[in-house]
């Protein structure tokens, strides 16, 4: 049967244990692991990019795969937590760790107070709004004097953990890693979870969603939310590994690269996300051979994937 | 006891009146059904009990407790459930997803607990899962549970809706127009599935219908709707001998 979409029985988990899926991740797994050991600092540097990335799109999935969100200023948080977590050690002193809770906080306020008045708003009106929030935050960096202003924000403090401190591009790869393991361990066990189905619902149909019982703007304001504080956490890690931030790595043009992530590979699931997160990072680098035509190739690649894998390169099932 | 009161309830879009002082009640474990020709405001009044749309006047009572013009989801989870005239399942999600939808505003863990997998956590999830195969199973469905909405046949995709509408636990549910392209086998076993719904779960049951003969075959009292006003209000003998009834459905001789 064609639409036979899993065959578990009730009570096991399903999707868990598809080895199509499983196979290829440990051996993806395996190769990250090993990587660095092989690979010069170049490689392990656009690889650190990639798992920035993957982080990133995880993050931007939950508002836009989950819950069905157009979001283009997703950049926006990823730039509430590099500043908070800078200016908190550069200006204040603060131990790098204690920085990210204090970053999750500021991205939880920054998503409600953009997220509560504008989700109650279908989605064409909230790719508007957060496209200006982006900017907003963008600007106020670029003007505020404890942010740097435009030379942006120098002298952020290495993090240390048990004595060791995070120095070379080798570490910050590991360092990645985990959060990217992290980030879409909380991803899998919130999407098989009562809230994630939910967010499904509401992007499927947001009406019949509501008359189901579920407040539909709450479910989106605590998946924005959720977006918002995985973004931030990234920004947390990304200042600690460029030790200088400034507002011009927080442009539109970052948003929509990891919307174009999310997009590219498939959104809604897991492993396509990540697939796009890592094209995302390399494409411009095994690009440098096309000099100047970059940007062409670029587009070209972009619209066949387009015309070709309309739901991504490696879609959701479901669609 | 009335489980559901209506008292002079008004709506209009603009300078167009829908609805026009509606008072009605629905008995706690009967069958009730809403009738009147298309267009009458049957579907709108729908709307305005289970909050998608504002009353601009009178008022509304579940159980004894208001619900005029309070949010979706809030009167759903005071006990009030619904099914849409045009099938709206999340035709994308297999089928046991969209049973257990139902359960949402009567469970509570959220993502934090999610993440770190709670053990009250994975008993909730596991509860929910099997309430939906429970309503599943109540329907008939049961066997496809894993498959995807969107490819069930138009019969069982009005089951799964009414699984899914049952899921919520509701004291009342409001069927809008549950025969709607069913074929005369599949109406008769609508017809048991609904008694069944009363007398098993003793749910009440409040129904919009065209075919006649099914609301009169199923419904203890029928409400009569012509030009968003209440006409008549009775046993269905009662209804079909109304002279005003034959008038709203065959015209009157000139």
């Amino acid at each position: 049967m064609t639409d036979e979409v899993r065959t578990m029985p009730a009570t096991a988990q399903p999707r868990l244990m598809r080895w199509s899926v499983v196979l290829p991740g440990l051996a993806a797994l395996a190769c990250a692991l090993v990587l660095p050991q092989f690979a010069n600092a170049y490689v392990t540097e656009v690889a650190t990019t990639a798992l920035l990335y993957v982080v990133l799109c995880l993050g931007l999935n939950i508002v836009v795969g989950y819950a069905g969100l157009l979001d283009l200023g997703y950049a926006a948080f990823f730039a509430v937590g590099a500043y908070t977590s800078g200016i908190l050690t550069a200006e204040f002193g603060f131990n790098f760790w204690l920085t990210i809770p204090v970053a999750m906080a500021a991205a939880c306020v920054a998503g409600i107070i953009i997220g509560a008045p504008t989700l109650r708003l279908r989605s064409d009106y909230l790719a508007i709004v957060t496209l200006g929030f982006g900017e907003i935050v963008r600007i106020i960096a670029r003007n505020l004097d404890i942010t740097g202003g435009a030379s942006g924000l120098i002298g952020i403090e290495r993090p240390e953990i048990f004595g060791f401190k995070l120095m070379q591009v080798q570490h910050f790869y590991y360092a990645f890693l985990v959060l990217a393991l992290l980030t879409a361990f909380v991803c899998l066990s919130v999407e098989r979870s009562r809230m994630g189905r939910a967010w499904f619902y509401v992007r499927y149909d947001e009406d019949a969603a509501a008359g189901i019982g579920i407040n539909r703007v709450t479910a989106k304001l605590q998946a924005y939310m959720m977006g918002a504080v995985i973004a931030s956490v990234a920004g947390c890690l990304y200042a600690a590994k460029m030790t200088a931030i400034s507002p011009e790595s927080f442009t539109f043009n970052q948003s929509l690269l990891i919307l174009l992530g999310v997009v590219l590979g498939g959104m809604g699931r897991i492993p396509g996300v990540v697939l796009g997160a890592v094209l995302v990072a390399l494409l411009p680098e095994v690009l440098r051979g096309a000099g100047t035509y970059r940007p062409l190739v670029t587009a070209v690649a972009l619209l066949a994937i387009m015309l070709f894998r309309p739901n991504g390169l490696w879609p959701d099932k479901r669609v | 006891m009335a489980l559901l009161k209506v008292r002079d309830l008004r709506l209009s879009f603009g300078g167009l009146k829908v609805l026009h002082d509606i008072s009605f009640s629905v008995e706690k474990g009967a069958i009730n059904s809403l009738i009147g020709p298309n267009g009458a405001g049957k579907t709108s009044l729908f709307n305005c009990l289970t909050g998608f749309y504002k009353p601009k006047g009178g008022s509304i009572s579940l159980g004894g407790r208001p619900i005029t013009g309070l949010p979706p989801h809030r009167i759903t989870a005071l006990g009030l459930a619904r099914t849409f005239q045009n099938i709206r399942l999340f035709k994308e999600m297999t089928v046991l997803e969209n049973a257990m939808s139902g359960q949402h505003c009567r469970s509570r863990h959220g993502i934090v607990s999610a993440i770190l997998h709670l053990p009250a956590q994975r008993r909730e999830e596991e509860a929910i899962r099997a309430a939906g195969m429970r309503w599943l199973d109540f329907v008939g469905i049961q066997q496809h549970a894993h498959r995807r909405a969107g490819g069930l046949s138009y019969g069982d995709q009005r089951r799964l809706e009414l699984a899914r509408a049952l899921a919520s636990a509701p004291e009342l549910i409001l069927l809008d127009e549950p025969a709607a392209g069913l074929n005369e086998r599949e109406k008769l076993d609508l017809v048991h599935l609904i008694r069944r719904i009363r007398d098993e779960t003793g749910v009440t049951v409040l129904l919009i219908e065209h075919d006649m003969g099914l609301v009169m075959q199923v419904s203890e009292k029928i409400v009569v709707f012509d030009y968003g006003q209440k006409i008549a209000d009775g046993p269905p003998e009662a209804v079909r001998a109304d002279p005003r009834v034959i008038e709203a459905y065959l015209g009157t001789e000139e």
